[in-house]
């Protein structure tokens, strides 16, 4: 097996893979956050950073395409594994498993994460081609934020998958450092204060905003 | 005591099994989880019913033979404690007990509680050992090794093999149980030579045998009955990724 074969042919380099691909998606989420919560300053700052974006040119193309396969590769690695899991217990204890410490955010990691593609496809149609927003202007996005959350519908399905990623950085955050082999050795290996700190502050950025426009707050 | 028993009952390999109900009366609290089977065993060996087959060997918690989960947990709801260790005592008189077998493809059911586990001795056979020269023994103090390389080594050196890691994994995972063996012998430094290739022959092997990927779940270190921690996982991939990308480990490793 030659080194590349050796990331995605066993499990512990898929998942290395999959860490990194996290990883990756991750320091975008952290920037999009930020971005996305200059807001509240009003149009004139979201929109120059809108501008900004599309004067790159090409490297918010390279950065989009980085994104892409990243993103391609998480899921496909997603759903081998799922495959894998499966297979590797094919008769159910008859009495059940009870789990002992696994977290909320660790069992639900699969469907978070399915929950969280099918946002990335709507939230791309709603504020990126604006296929699906009722008045889509392009290069304005304060407009387009302000105009995009009228249905209370949108508005929930927007906390619902948030709270999906919420949870799936809850775990990923933490669970990527171990995967990777880079975390320090623990007494309390469970532990997770970074990946709480920065799990919470990304949803917490992400989701004030559609219940802020629903409040009135921007307009 | 007096319990009401739910046991796997399964003829034979790939034979229909089902869950049985037993009543085990007049049980001492003293008594571990495998003499009350046994006592239950003997009542229905007076009866003409044949006994229930489970493995055991040691009943002090140091061979890893004793196989059992208890009411959907491995080795039962003692922290630390394997299933010949554990006592009645932990239970509530009147209690519905299941019991069940390991359950994981790679551990197929040979009758009744007992499972085979030769594909955790396929693992080790393909890398869990450091090559040593024989001859005479050597000098115990020619190697010096740091205290807590030592310790480490050894908390993951007590892994008895039993499998619980593999039946608590929600993915039927075997990280745990080679994860030990890759810390126990990687921190030693009789260890190094053969640490990458050990690294990823066992990984590979686990992926062979169809046990599961981790996910970081945490119910293995849970339900070790040596509590090893997942640190040694940790360890496993760093070996592993760095194996693969250590020119000279990688190398050596491609060389057999
Ligand atoms: C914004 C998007 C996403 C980010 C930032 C992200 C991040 C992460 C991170 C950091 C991990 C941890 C990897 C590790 O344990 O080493 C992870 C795990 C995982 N992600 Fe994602 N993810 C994203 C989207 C998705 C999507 C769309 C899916 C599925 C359809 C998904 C499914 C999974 C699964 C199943 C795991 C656990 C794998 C395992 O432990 O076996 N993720 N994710
Ligand atoms: S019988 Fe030996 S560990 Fe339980």
């Amino acid at each position: 097996m030659n080194r590349v074969q050796g990331l995605w042919d066993t499990s512990v380099g898929k998942k290395a893979v999959m860490a990194v691909t996290g990883l990756i998606m991750l320091a975008y989420l952290i920037t999009h956050v930020l971005a996305n919560l200059t807001v509240f300053q009003g149009p004139a700052k979201i929109n120059a950073y809108s501008a900004f974006l599309h004067g790159t040119g090409g490297a918010l193309w390279v950065a989009r395409l980085v994104l892409i396969a990243a993103l391609v590769l998480h899921v496909v690695a997603a759903a081998q594994f799922t495959a894998r899991r499966r297979a590797a217990r094919p008769v159910a204890y008859a009495a059940g498993r009870e789990p002992q410490v696994s977290t909320f955010a660790s069992r639900t990691i699969r469907w978070g994460g399915v929950l969280i593609l099918i946002f990335i496809v709507y939230h791309l149609l709603h504020f990126t081609l604006g296929t699906v927003h009722p008045s889509f202007v392009e290069g304005d996005p304060y407009h387009n934020v302000a105009a995009g959350f009228g249905n209370p519908l949108v508005v929930v399905f927007y906390e619902l998958a948030l709270a999906a990623l919420g949870l799936h950085l809850y775990h990923g955050i933490w669970s990527s450092g171990r995967s990777l082999g880079v975390s320090p050795p623990s007494p309390h290996p469970l532990k997770r204060q970074l990946a709480a700190v920065l799990s919470v502050l990304i949803w917490a950025g992400f989701a004030v905003i559609p219940i802020a426009v629903s409040a009135g707050a921007l307009r | 005591m007096n319990l009401t028993l739910h046991v796997w009952r399964q003829p034979g390999p790939g034979a229909p099994g089902r869950m049985v109900r037993y009543q085990a009366a007049d049980i001492s609290p003293e008594m571990s989880f495998l003499e009350m089977l046994d006592v239950v065993n003997e009542r229905l060996m007076e009866t003409g019913e044949a006994p229930i087959a489970f493995d055991h060997d040691c009943r002090e918690g140091i061979c890893g033979s004793c196989s059992l989960m208890i009411n959907g947990v491995a080795h039962g709801p003692e922290l630390g404690t394997a299933s010949c260790q554990l006592h009645m005592r932990s239970f509530r008189d009147g209690q519905e007990i299941h019991v069940e077998p390991w359950r994981a493809r790679a551990f197929p059911v040979v009758k009744d509680l007992v499972v085979n586990r030769s594909a955790l001795d396929r693992i080790i056979a393909v890398g869990g050992y450091a090559s040593a020269p024989t001859g005479s023994a050597p000098d115990g103090n020619a190697t010096l090794i740091p205290k807590d390389a030592v310790e480490t080594a050894m908390d993951a050196a007590q892994c008895i093999g039993c499998g619980a890691c593999v039946a608590a994994c929600p993915n039927g995972s075997a990280s745990l149980f080679t994860a030990a063996k890759i810390t126990h012998l990687g921190l030693l430094p009789q260890g190094q030579p053969e640490r990458g290739r050990r690294a990823r022959r066992m990984v590979e092997q686990m992926d062979i045998e169809g046990f599961g990927q981790c996910s970081l779940y945490g119910e293995c270190q849970e339900a070790c009955p040596k509590e090893i921690s997942i640190d040694t996982i940790t360890r496993m991939n760093r070996d592993y990724l760095r194996a693969l990308t250590a020119p000279d480990r990688a190398a050596a490793a491609e060389s057999d």
